[in-house]
């Protein structure tokens, strides 16, 4: 199988306190045709992690480490090299949709904006491949006139997703890009993000707090609790014989669908005693 | 039978989408079409619906952070529309809400602390060590830590964002919380945390939620009643066991089988 992108042993410190480990030494391999999960804890350092590929991270935070991109490392690459990579090779999905939207410019100007730096279309064609992504997306296309805060929060995550797959990239990023989405426009999005993967060989991480999502989707799965990876393994592993008592005990906490199993967060103090006796 | 804290009826908003350079024509959008709602004292009404039915709109209208074409609002009887003022503010004390969008509605320049802090200051409620002492209690039982005060909103991550939000919100002991998705980026651990917050608070101070989710587990959960948006129209209402057992109508029958995992399950 062919690796599309390997990650070794990546730390992110913030550069005033280095001995605050967000991300710690992380290691991991994503190969095309596959989609990857991260889950874990709200802080845990999945979103760092995902900006590090892209080389988006905040000037206030520092990483250690290697990132190859088909084999070539990008760490060291300048802003113009990596823009190139970006949008055409790598598309990300933002977790906050509104973070990476200009919010002065129509969705449609910027889905064509990445189509005509990155694949050169214009005029007719442009507007016909805007029209059909919006419409892969669900999104009605005379909407391709509206400005980001004209329109609702699952609409603006659904721009997001069209502009990261225009150029069908190599490997997808997305970080909860179905957050917004109601349960019958995330089945839409999500068969329409594996077919992607199939037709194109994509390589996707993906990262996700609901494990019906992961479920449904995820080949392997990674799971991070406080800045390292705790546990990985493929998603049968993870869903029902999952070793770390992390893994364990958020897989306690998914709520049913049928209101009968008791709400529960982790109780942390057990989570350490556990541990050590493992 | 609890009385009705907030109650909406007829609500109408429409957006006009304009043309524009890739010359798709001029549409209107009826985001809001004959809306109306009751929400009892001290219970939880769900909000379910497609992406773009008109859920955060009403969650606008609901508390006047945004006018409608026509309808009305009433919190306790009295119509929001018609207070001003001094009036309005000290309303607003009791009518809160959490953002869908945790980034765009925290203020970059402002410091945790601030931000959480705000309301407390502006409507005056305690002294300085009576607020910080509020701030610092609100941002422990979200599972932030006294010393996330002193940050700014970009050095945190999605989920504790959206907790910060909530915490904005609770501090003032509100009557009624409007809450857009306020538990979609949250693990499933720090979820159930901020459930159960949600439901000891409105045991505690007979709290009224709008909760609006597109997770039917969540809303299994929290809720007691639930409704069922389509298209600018409420399609289904009901109480939340009758809705999961027995949905009347297709689109909520729809909802509820496409809730993920469910065919690897
Ligand atoms: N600029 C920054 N300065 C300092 N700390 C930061 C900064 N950005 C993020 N952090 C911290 O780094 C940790 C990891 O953040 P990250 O956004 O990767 O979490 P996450 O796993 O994506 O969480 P969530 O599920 O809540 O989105 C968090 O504790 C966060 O507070
Ligand atoms: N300022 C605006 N101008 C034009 N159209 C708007 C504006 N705000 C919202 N809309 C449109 O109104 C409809 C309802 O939007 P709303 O944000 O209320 O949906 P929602 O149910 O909250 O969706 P989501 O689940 O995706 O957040 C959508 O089609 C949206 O595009
Ligand atoms: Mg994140
Ligand atoms: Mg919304």
């Amino acid at each position: 199988m062919t690796e599309i992108l390997n990650i070794t042993n990546l730390t992110i410190t913030p550069k005033s306190a280095p001995n605050r480990l967000l991300v710690n030494n992380v290691s991991l391999t994503l190969s095309a045709g596959k989609t990857t999960c991260i889950v874990g804890e709200s802080g845990s350092g999945k979103s760092l992690t995902a900006l590090s590929i892209m080389g988006l991270l905040s000037s206030q935070l520092q990483a250690q480490g290697s990132i190859k991109f088909q084999g070539n490392e990008i760490t060291k690459l300048d802003n113009k090299a990596l823009q190139s990579i970006r949008g055409a090779k790598i598309g990300m999905i933002f977790q906050e949709p509104m973070t990476s939207l200009n919010p002065v410019l129509t969705v449609g100007y910027q889905i064509g904006e990445t189509l005509t730096a990155h694949l050169g279309l214009k005029g007719a064609a442009l507007k016909e491949k805007i029209s059909a992504l919006l419409t892969q997306v669900g999104i009605p296309v005379e909407r391709a006139n509206s400005y980001p805060d004209e329109l609702s929060g699952g609409q603006r995550q659904r721009v997001m997703i069209a502009m990261s797959i225009a150029c069908e990239p190599l490997l997808l990023i997305a970080d909860e890009p179905t957050t917004a989405l109601d349960v019958t426009v995330q089945a839409q999005i999500l068969q329409l993000l594996d077919a992607l993967k199939t037709r194109m060989n994509m390589a996707m991480l993906f990262i996700t707090h609901d494990f019906g999502v992961v479920a449904d989707i995820a080949d392997d799965v990674i799971v991070m609790f406080r800045g390292e990876i705790v546990e990985t393994g493929t998603k049968q592993q993870i869903l029902s014989k999952p070793k770390h008592p992390y893994t364990k005990a958020l897989l306690a906490c998914v709520p049913d669908a049928e209101g009968k199993k008791q709400l529960k967060p982790i109780d942390y103090a057990w989570l350490k005693e556990d541990k050590a006796a493992a | 039978m609890s009385e009705v804290i907030l109650q909406a009826s007829n609500l109408v908003k429409t957006y006009t989408q304009a043309a524009g350079r890739f010359g798709f024509a001029t549409s209107q959008i009826k985001a809001l079409d004959d809306v109306s709602i009751a929400l009892k004292a001290g219970t939880t009404l769900a909000v379910v619906g497609e992406s773009g039915s008109g859920k955060s709109t009403l969650a606008r209208c609901l508390l006047q952070l945004q006018p409608f074409d026509s309808g009305k609002v009433l919190f306790q009887g009295q119509d929001l529309a018609k207070l001003h003022g001094d009036d309005l503010r000290s309303m607003r004390k009791h009518l809160q809400m959490v953002f869908q969008d945790p980034f765009a509605s925290l203020n970059p320049r402002m410091k945790i602390g601030e931000i959480v802090g705000e309301g407390l200051l502006i409507h005056g409620l305690g002294s300085k060590a009576e607020q910080q002492e509020k701030v610092h209690r609100m941002l422990q039982r979200v599972g932030l830590e006294v010393a996330d005060t002193q940050k700014y909103p970009h050095q945190f991550s999605g989920g504790q964002r959206q907790r910060i939000g909530i915490a904005r919100a609770l501090v003032l002991e509100p009557k009624v919380v409007v809450c857009d998705e306020p538990v979609s980026a949250l693990d499933v651990s720090v979820q159930a945390q901020i459930l159960l917050l949600l439901k000891d608070l409105q045991r505690e101070m007979n709290l009224s939620y709008v909760f609006i989710s597109h997770d039917l587990r969540v809303v299994r959960h929290i809720a007691d009643e639930i409704v069922v948006m389509n298209k600018g129209k409420i399609v289904e209402h009901g109480a939340v066991a009758d809705v999961y057992n027995a949905p009347q109508q297709t689109y909520t029958q729809q909802l509820l089988s496409a809730i993920p995992g469910r065919k690897a399950a």
